[in-house]
């Protein structure tokens, strides 16, 4: 597991109160890890804090799945 | 109209001097003191440093770790108490009956500490820092609102703000919503958590805090010649108010009946006490609860330890009780947890059921000159066995709003 794809998974857990355990690279949000809106706008916020990155609503808006997270990051961080 | 009685049937309390109700209490008769030097933040650069904070507190016991960290501290100790006293009830929550059940837990200044945090982070780095979770958990009525997500209370909910009346205010609220019929239960009380440098330096700045840093727990002397001000403590305590034939339905333990509400203004001035406000108060509440002064054995003062108002709270009780207020004991239990402003009426209203319920009065420590303008029995340094048919709890807050209510022997 590469080190960013290991602190996108940290973050998911800690901001979404689930076990590092039960998130999988294609596990959504909202439909498999229990978030609602306001809680992905806060996830996409830790995000942006972890990763030093500035996130554009419209490109948060495609972020849905823990991949996509990642994805987003590996692209974008310094 | 026939008044629908209301009887306490639960208690939770988070404090200076305990977390629980047991450990509260136990500590309250020992007469010890929860006073402490600031640890929360360096408060060096403040005129006053000590406060009451609550201590080894983990909020994570009482909420979920995600919904914990997006919550203000004062909805957490409002919710940790609402959570003792509701379980404490013994009441379950059905269909049936849950339309019936209501929450009133308030504060008076609600989420200072966050407030400013997050104004912090938005000049560090702009909007777009601000949390989605910032106002709601900020905002007053969110302890009463994620009380009734948590059980599914679903009857009344709201808070109500007076300053270091909220709490009684909010008591007394819910004591007129179960006599008017709007509900059956109300989980009732007041949360405070602003031991930060916005409230601490706000406080100081109105020259209303002890400064007595070098000994804080001799700092909060309500009615002895040297005090100088008040202490800020934080915590919350909250009440099960129950309609009387409902908690006796469902054989309830009953600890003291909500007997009598009063309410008034000094209609004087912003900060400064006045005797007549507080007298009103207490006649009103004496009126509604059908007793007379010589009924009365023991009050919790408002007793917040400042030059003015405890002198003034004295003779308000003078005027308002007559002869019979030399008899009473009259007892400041800030004395030993600090000023939980919001949160006072909550914790005072549940020291006041307790005395009666254990029928001893707590002390009020560190009267080690009694002011001879103030000269009452205070029930100074030592906790006293006593007979305790009924019991008054006064507060008083900025703005002129006073609040007491009468609790009576069941």
């Amino acid at each position: 597991m590469s080190n960013n794809e290991q602190r996108v998974r940290k973050i998911v857990a800690e901001q979404l109160g689930v076990n590092e355990s039960e998130i999988k690279n294609e596990s959504s949000f909202v439909n498999d890890l229990g978030a609602d809106s306001l809680d992905t706008v806060e996830l996409v916020m830790a995000l942006e804090e972890e990763f030093g990155v500035e996130i554009p609503d419209e490109d948060a808006e495609k972020i849905t799945t823990v991949q996509q997270a990642l994805d987003y990051v590996n692209a974008h961080s310094k | 109209m026939t008044k629908r009685r209301v009887v306490v049937t639960g208690l939770g309390a988070v404090t200076p001097v305990g977390n629980g109700v047991a450990a509260t209490w136990q500590n309250i008769v020992a007469g010890k003191s929860g006073i402490t030097r600031i640890t929360r933040f360096d408060a060096s650069a403040l005129a006053s440093q000590i406060a009451g904070e609550v201590k080894d507190f983990d909020a994570t016991q009482y909420i979920p770790a995600k919904d914990a960290r997006r919550m203000d501290r004062f909805i957490h100790l409002g919710m940790a108490a609402g959570i003792e006293a509701f379980k404490d009830s013994g009441i379950e929550v059905t269909e049936a009956n849950a339309d019936r059940i209501g929450v009133c837990v308030s504060s008076g200044i609600g989420g200072l500490p966050s407030i400013e945090e997050t104004q912090n982070e938005y000049l560090a780095g702009g909007p777009r820092k601000i949390s989605p979770f910032f106002i709601a958990g900020t905002i007053i009525n969110m302890i009463s609102g994620n009380l009734s997500i948590m059980f599914g209370l679903r009857g009344p909910n709201f808070a109500v703000v007076s300053a270091c009346t909220t709490g009684t205010h909010s008591i007394g609220e819910a004591m007129r919503m179960i006599q008017y019929g709007d509900a059956d239960v109300m989980v009732a009380g007041g949360a405070e958590s602003t031991v930060c440098p916005l409230a601490v330096g706000g406080f100081a700045a109105s020259r209303a805090l002890s400064t007595r840093n070098d000994d804080p727990a001799t700092a909060s002397r309500p009615w002895d010649k040297d005090r100088d001000g008040f202490v800020l403590g934080e915590g919350a305590g909250v009440l099960v108010l129950e309609e009387y034939e409902h908690a006796k339905a469902r054989g309830a333990r009953i600890y003291a009946e909500v007997a009598g509400y009063g309410m008034s203004a000094d209609a004087y001035h912003i900060t400064a006490p006045n005797m007549d406000g507080p007298k009103r108060s207490m006649l009103n509440a004496m009126r509604d609860a059908g007793v007379g002064a010589s009924d009365v054995q023991y009050v919790n003062a408002h007793g917040t330890s400042t030059p003015l108002g405890d002198k003034n709270e004295s003779d308000a009780i003078k005027a308002a009780f007559g002869d019979h207020a030399k008899k009473l004991v009259v007892n400041s239990t800030k004395s030993m947890t600090g000023h939980l402003l919001g949160g006072a009426g909550g914790i005072e209203s549940l020291f006041s059921v307790l005395a009666i319920h254990n029928q001893i009065s707590p002390p009020t420590i560190n009267i080690f000159e009694q002011d001879p303008e103030c000269d009452l029995d205070y029930c100074a340094n030592t906790a006293r066995d006593m007979r305790i048919d009924v019991a008054m709890n006064n507060n008083f807050g900025f703005g002129g709003t006073n609040g007491t209510l009468v609790f009576r022997k069941v």
